[in-house]
């Protein structure tokens, strides 16, 4: 459905880029080909990290929309495409899927980021006509793109392919810029913002919030304060009688 | 509600409002309760908040999270309507390029303009807040006295409903007996505070703020406020039953369906429609006070927005009541012959001596609040506890090189997460996983933030002037700002974030913010802090002030002012409650008059 938008939405502007055919499911024999020449070529520099991230996969604008103004109806419960179209393709969006996946796994804590939907939150995010979305986006787009080539380099085959362990170890050099090496700096600096905006979507929702120990947003008849185990372990009283 | 629309406007009103906030709205429950004939002109359009409010929407149910946009400037639920720092097609003008001169100006352009979506801490200045210049030598006296007001911050309080306690703490004003209501509970991090600030001689005690925490007593407080007039008291407590107590949930920053705290929309306005007294032209941009031969004002000229054209209306007496800075832009834009330099202007006073209010920041992290059985501290939809001022006796004594105080208020707590990653990166450093999940859970609700509210001493390098060249989109001339903070708020400064360092310690934490900066640095900009005061200051002389006691312009005794133009100080206690208690006392002055046939 998402996609359907966000193909008829380039098709509409007449755009055809390079993103948009490097990650589509169908890859065509062209792009498979500039893939090999740059991963071969990565392979062989030094410090490719240096360089822009994922050089081959340039960012697209996304297609111009506008804001939902200075006076929306702000009493209506909403769902990402409402206001703008969503504009990742098929293969970026499970590769957002996969990664935060692994952010934010299923596990006693609660569901899987993809079944909360945080991949249409990223992708809602990175359509946005706003200049924080639009900052981000040029961004999460390459490093999107770096994700899968780096697969690629190393297992041969694309992220939403290999098995987790194989992406833990993508992502084990590149979970902490200061701790990553010169060459997956930039993806550091990805990953980081990719977390931050995963994690963003992922404690908005009711599951997040109760993987992480929120309880409210309910109607009561009264408030009583902290419950005595954490007056208790905090070793204070209420003293608001 | 009987909005109008403009044509319908041709009668004569006894009074003018121009604006609909906190001032406007006091002024037009006071005087149709009155039964005077009112006019009310708004900016923006109108609203109700009994059906556009954003409640209980999850951020996972608004675009972006609910993260602050240009488009909304807070944030998606923010009841805030064609507003913020910026308003399209209504620019204002700094007259320095450096930043630090710069001035932030926050406009709503809606029906109860700001109090839709202010924080509802409602503090009373103290006796020595009137009388700053006579206490420690700085800026100017009010022309009145706290024993003045006194008695109207009870009628508002009683009136728009305000939790808290009384404590008998110095220059912090106890309520009379059985005014406010039930403190809300301390949460968690409060109360931890609470605790340890008292070894370092730091009481932290309930504020108060605009939310019901019980249902008003409909029953007995209308004929307190309005003795010997059934018929408005009648309204009143028809108006008072259709606001419900809170329930506990739900960000007040969002507005209030149930009407549960105060916004003008739900409080002020709803009775002063019902008297059949108040008609409200909404999209309707006051340009200028016109004036009649007799040196009195007669009405005031408008951009009718709806149509592109002017428009005016007619009245005996003229109210504004824009907010401080727009109603000080009025005037200046008000030239005629006998007021070249814009009226009521003798003095050259208007657009002088504007306050902010001293903000600045520390934020931390306390290991004893991690992992804390989950439980709810949604509460009132606001703080519940502050630090009231605590230094004076220290400060008179000399021991400070900063002159007023600072009360402060906290965030951090155990609130309604979403639209931002609930864990800091560095806390977690390169986590992912069930591991970041962890966490996440462990560090919620351990973060703790500290932020001064402080008096700004009024200085000649700050404040307003018409730019003469930009105009808005209707051709008006817009307002350009000045601004500089002095060595008072800078040494302020430096003195809290010092102390809020020292809190975060003494409950065994860490500052997690920056602590390398400067106080120039640490210091918000003009105007952040939304407490924008002055500019046409009270005063006991008309050679130097713009208005009297009365609120009431000194050159043309028709004319009021009924924002915080007038405050000649910015006490560190939020204004919101002295506007309304100014202007309650105003309306009653007006009522008085009109009767003796003076205006
Ligand atoms: C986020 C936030 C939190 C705040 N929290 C607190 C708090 O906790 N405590 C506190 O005391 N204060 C607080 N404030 C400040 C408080 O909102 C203001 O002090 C208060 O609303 C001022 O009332 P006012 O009537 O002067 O102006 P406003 O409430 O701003 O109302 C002025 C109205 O006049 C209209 N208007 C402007 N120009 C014109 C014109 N030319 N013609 C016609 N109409 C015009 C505007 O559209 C607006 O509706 C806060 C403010 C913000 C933004
Ligand atoms: S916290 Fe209470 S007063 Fe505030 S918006 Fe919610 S219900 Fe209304």
């Amino acid at each position: 459905m998402e996609l359907r938008i966000a193909m008829k939405t380039s098709q509409a502007n007449g755009i055809r880029d390079a993103t948009n055919d490097l990650i589509t499911s169908r890859l065509s024999r062209r792009t498979v080909m500039k893939w090999f020449a740059a991963t071969a070529a990565a392979a062989n520099l030094p410090d490719p990290g240096a360089g822009p991230l994922a050089a081959n996969t340039p960012v697209t604008t996304p297609p111009a929309t506008k804001g939902y103004g200075t006076d929306p109806d702000v009493s209506g419960y909403y769902k990402p495409g409402d206001f703008w179209a969503l504009t990742l393709t098929a293969t970026q969006r499970e590769i957002v899927s996969s990664l935060a996946d692994i952010l934010l796994p299923g596990d006693h804590l609660g569901p899987a980021a993809s079944d909360l939907r945080v991949t249409d939150f990223v992708d809602e995010w990175l359509s946005a006509p706003y200049p924080v979305q639009q900052k981000d986006r040029t961004v999460i787009l390459p490093g999107l793109g770096w994700i899968e080539e780096e697969s690629q380099r190393r297992f041969q085959k694309g992220f939403n392919s290999i098995g987790t362990l194989q992406r833990h170890a993508i992502c084990d050099d590149i979970c902490w810029p200061a701790d990553a090496a010169a060459r997956f700096k930039k993806a550091a600096e990805f990953f980081v913002r990719f977390r931050t905006l995963a994690a963003s979507a992922y404690y908005s929702t009711e599951a997040g919030w109760k993987a992480l120990g929120y309880v409210g947003n309910v109607s009561m008849t009264s408030f009583d304060g902290p419950p005595p185990e954490v007056l208790a372990k905090l070793g204070v009283e209420q003293t608001v009688k | 509600m009987p909005i109008i629309t403009t044509g319908k406007s041709d009668t004569e009103y006894d009074i003018v409002i121009v604006g609909s906030g906190a001032g406007g709205g006091q002024m037009a429950y006071t005087l149709t309760l009155a039964g005077l004939k009112c006019v009310m002109l708004e900016a923006g359009r109108a609203y109700n908040p009994d059906v556009e409010t954003s409640m209980f929407q999850r951020p996972d149910q608004t675009p972006l999270l609910g993260v602050a946009t240009p488009d909304k400037q807070m944030g998606f639920t923010d009841a805030t309507i064609d507003g913020g720092w910026e308003v399209p097609g209504e620019p204002y003008t700094q007259a320095s390029t450096k930043p630090e001169e710069h001035f932030w100006w926050w406009r709503p352009r809606m029906l109860g303009g700001r109090t839709n979506h202010w924080g509802r801490i409602s503090l009373r200045n103290g006796p020595y807040d009137f009388k700053p210049r006579s206490r420690d030598g700085f800026g100017f006296d009010w022309p009145i006295r706290y024993a003045d007001l006194d008695p109207y911050y009870t009628r508002v309080e009683m009136l728009i409903g305000v939790y808290g306690s009384n404590e008998g703490l110095e220059n912090t004003p106890d309520s009379p007996p059985g005014v406010l209501l039930p403190p809300p509970k301390g949460r968690a991090a409060e109360l931890y505070l609470q605790k340890h600030a008292k070894k370092l001689g730091i009481p932290v005690i309930s504020i108060h703020r605009a939310v019901l925490t019980r249902p008003l007593d409909a029953d007995s407080i209308p004929a307190k406020l309005h003795p010997g007039n059934p018929w408005a008291q009648r309204i009143v407590a028809d108006s008072m039953r259709r606001r419900a107590a809170c329930f506990w949930a739900t960000d007040c920053h969002r507005g209030c369906n149930i009407r549960a705290n105060y916004q003008s929309t739900t409080v002020h306005l709803p009775p002063a429609l019902e008297t059949g007294n108040l008609d409200i032209i909404p999209n309707a941009h006051a340009r200028e006070v016109t004036l009649g031969k007799n040196g009195k004002a007669n009405g005031v000229l408008y951009m009718d927005k709806t149509t592109g054209r002017e428009a005016r209306v007619k009245g005996k007496v003229v109210v504004l009541a824009a907010s401080s800075g727009e109603s000080v832009r009025i005037l200046l834009n008000s030239k005629s012959p006998q007021f070249p330099r814009g009226l009521a202007n003798r003095s050259g006073l208007v657009g002088k001596y504007i306050m902010d209010s001293v903000g600045a920041s520390v934020s931390g992290q306390i290991p004893a609040l991690e992992n804390l059985p989950p439980h709810n501290e949604d509460g009132a939809g606001g703080p519940h506890l502050y630090i009231p001022w605590w230094l004076y006796r220290e400060q008179i004594g000399g021991q400070f090189n900063f002159a007023r105080g600072y009360h402060v208020e906290f965030n951090g707590s155990r609130g309604m997460p979403g639209g931002r990653s609930p864990l800091a990166d560095d806390l977690a450093r390169g986590a992912y996983g069930t591991r970041f999940k962890e966490e996440a859970r462990r560090y919620f609700g351990s973060q703790v933030g500290y932020t001064c509210r402080g008096e700004m001493i009024p200085n000649d390098n700050s404040f307003a002037e018409l730019d003469p060249q930009v105009k808005d989109q209707w051709g008006i001339p817009v307002l350009r700002w000045h601004w500089r903070w002095s060595d008072q708020e800078l040494n302020m400064v430096d003195h809290a974030t010092k102390t809020f360092a020292a809190m975060i310690g003494a409950m065994g934490g860490k500052v997690r913010s920056r602590q390398d900066r400067s106080s120039r640095d640490a210091i918000e900009p003009g105007g952040k802090v939304i407490h924008e005061v002055g500019g046409a200051l009270m005063g006991a002389d008309a050679r130097n002030s713009v208005c009297n006691g009365w609120n009431q312009t000194w050159d043309v005794t028709n004319l009021f002012l009924s924002d915080a133009a007038p405050f000649p100080s910015n006490s560190d206690k939020n204004p919101t409650l002295t506007i309304m208690a100014l202007a309650w006392r105003t309306a009653d002055y007006i009522v008085e008059q009109a009767r003796k046939g003076n205006l």
